[in-house]
């Protein structure tokens, strides 16, 4: 059989962001994918040259325009523990609650992407309608509506108020009413599950071995979730990671559709033991020494390793996102599989391209 | 304070792997950091249940280094996106994109360097 | 024929009311403390510089000399640290973003401090 090259991408229907996959295909089965990245390169870690490390905090959040409160959060807390800053318990589950609303926009932007790429339009733009409550939720409570810019080194710049937190808590149980009622569409479809069961198979040996990670890592029977760390507020909090064994497209779709209901009950956990106190605290000093953080993303385990030398320049900041993790495996999964499923596949492991080029 | 590594040299970096990998440990990411004029310290971070292990390896600029591609593929990414920013370049890369990774081909520095080196492969030296 | 789990969402939707709104005719009202267009109230601006220093995207200039502030609205990232570091409170966010431009427009704002004219003069602290 002869052998076709097919390039998927840069542009692609079911792309949100630039990426190339070279595909050898024969007939319409994939040999070999081969990635190629470089579309979306912007440098961020090298601006900690010229910007100090408190505008860092906005810097980083741009790495990522859908989890950009989880990116400071976790670069705040690695500033932190580098000068020894106690944050405030307050700003702590106000993190924990901004971050796990991100984490339910962000699935639920991924979930309607997902049900685009195999073709089922009423149900993606059900799931961007449902998530358009909660960007609302972030637009009222922080003042933007995608890049939030609510932490600082050392605590959060904005307060909720009481009648926010009602507010808050009446609106997610709209949107978890409106999720629950689209789980027999999303999870037990006959479409659906003709579509995404035994699609791009990825089994648990595999997934540790080629460093996969967040839902990936847990649709492989992995129960690994950064959130057991118990960073921020999450050791006061009640959190049991989930993960499906089957390691297909079906099961990776499954764990971010129970992430979402999870995450939402995190926001109420937090909502209700929300101690009062102060927002934060004063940093004095220049951050110095070297520090590795992590913490758990809509798609993964974020990394960021900072190393500051007594200035107010950082020397290093280097971010690992979890796309970048999940390439290998996606390269992995994609030989063998017919050329219709190849979108649904790259999609399942919620390919965040920025994110991975910075 | 630095993070507690543990140092390896050229020699021993691809044994050390083996055997973090035979005990199940996650390869997380790789860090290179522009020391000096003269220095790259090359930082593995790996993960099992939730702890950290770091391998710390010095390396002087202009020299290549071996791969760990060959025992965790996922590797690759790295050490590919090491080469063009720091143009650290790798022995053994399962996947080499020869500096075009994000780079174009006109680009001939090395962006995240402060003091610029030139790119050196084994086959050059 | 057996129907789509789906079916009963359609309908409900086919029937309750639309969730998008006529946008250039009905525009929603911003939230309370939004961090909308940027604005200097300029006579309580001692043009100390602070936030220009502090902005992370670099969009703001002061100019001490002719007491002007200038912000590059294309530049801002809407952060609102100028607004928290600024030491009299004289920068504030109104609701509601800017208009769609065509063309470049920068929000120029005079103040008291030394009344001399000469409008270069911002094109050369920029330059600088």
């Amino acid at each position: 059989m002869a052998q076709t090259i097919l390039p998927f991408g840069p542009q692609h229907p079911v792309l949100p962001e630039p990426i190339h996959l070279k595909l050898t295909v024969e007939d319409e089965i994939v040999v070999d994918a081969l990635p190629a990245l470089g579309y979306v390169h912007r440098g961020l870690e090298k601006l900690c040259d010229i910007r100090d490390y408190n505008q860092m905090v906005q810097i980083v959040e741009r790495v990522c325009g859908i989890c950009s409160k989880i990116h400071a959060m976790c670069y705040c807390q690695g500033i932190e523990e580098m000068m020894g800053v106690e944050v405030p318990d307050r700003a702590k589950f106000l993190r924990v609650i901004w971050s796990e609303l991100h984490r339910v926009h962000s699935h639920l932007l991924w979930l309607g992407l997902f049900a685009d790429a195999f073709g089922f339009e009423a149900l993606f733009y059900q799931f961007w309608k449902i998530r358009e409550k909660v960007m609302d939720i972030n637009e009222a409570t922080t003042g933007n509506r995608v890049i939030v810019s609510v932490n600082q080194v050392g605590g959060v710049r904005r307060d909720l108020s009481a009648e926010q937190l009602r507010w808050i808590d009446a609106e997610l149980k709209v949107v978890e009413a409106q999720v629950r009622a689209l789980r027999a569409t999303t999870l037990d479809d006959y479409t659906v599950k003709k579509r995404t069961k035994g699609i791009g198979v990825l089994s648990s040996a595999q997934a540790m071995e080629l460093g996969a990670a967040g839902p990936t890592l847990r649709g492989s029977g992995v129960a690994q979730d950064m959130r057991q760390l118990k960073y921020a507020a999450f050791d006061r909090l009640d959190f049991q990671p989930i993960s499906y064994p089957d390691g297909d497209s079906w099961s990776r779709c499954a764990v971010r559709y129970d992430e979402t209901l999870q995450s939402i009950d995190l926001v109420r956990q937090a909502m209700a033991r929300l101690p009062e106190g102060e927002l934060s605290v004063k940093v004095k000093g220049k951050p110095e020494g070297e520090v590795v953080t992590r913490v758990e993303q809509p798609r993964g385990e974020l990394l960021y390793y900072l190393k500051g030398n007594g200035t107010n320049n950082l020397d290093r900041c280097r971010i690992r996102t979890p796309t970048f993790a999940n390439i290998p495996p996606l390269v992995v999964m994609l030989p063998g599989l017919e050329l219709a499923d190849v979108p649904v596949v790259v999609l399942s492991i919620d390919p965040c391209i920025s994110c991975t080029e910075r | 304070m630095p993070i507690p590594t543990k140092q390896v040299t050229k020699e021993t970096l691809v044994a050390e792997v083996l055997q973090l990998k035979n005990a199940g440990w996650r390869i997380v990411t790789a860090t290179c950091v522009d020391l000096n004029e003269n220095e790259f310290d090359l930082i593995y971070h790996f993960d099992k249940d939730l702890q950290m292990e770091h391998l710390r390896l010095t390396v002087p600029k202009g020299a290549p280094v071996p791969s760990i591609s060959g025992v965790y593929l996922a590797a690759f990414l790295v050490e590919n996106e090491i080469q063009d920013q720091f143009g650290l370049c790798f022995d053994g890369l399962a996947l080499n994109f020869a500096n075009h990774l994000y780079l174009d081909d006109e680009v001939a520095t090395t962006p995240f360097c402060k003091f610029g080196v030139v790119r050196k492969t084994a086959a050059a030296e | 024929m057996r129907l789509g789990p789906m079916v009963p969402t359609v309908v409900k939707n086919l029937i309750s009311k639309k969730s998008t709104r006529p946008y250039p005719f009905v525009v929603r009202e911003p939230f309370p403390d939004q961090r909308g267009e940027l604005y200097c109230d300029i006579e309580q601006c001692i043009f100390c510089g602070t936030c220009a220093r502090k902005c992370p995207s670099q969009c703001i200039t002061v100019d001490k000399e002719q007491g002007l502030w200038i912000c590059d609205p294309f530049a801002c990232v809407y952060c609102g640290t100028c607004e928290e570091v600024c030491p009299t409170h004289c920068l504030h966010h109104k609701g509601a973003w800017r208009p769609v431009a065509g063309e470049r427009q920068m929000i120029e704002m005079k103040g008291t401090p030394p009344k001399k004219k000469k409008k270069d003069a911002a094109k050369d602290a920029a330059a600088e």
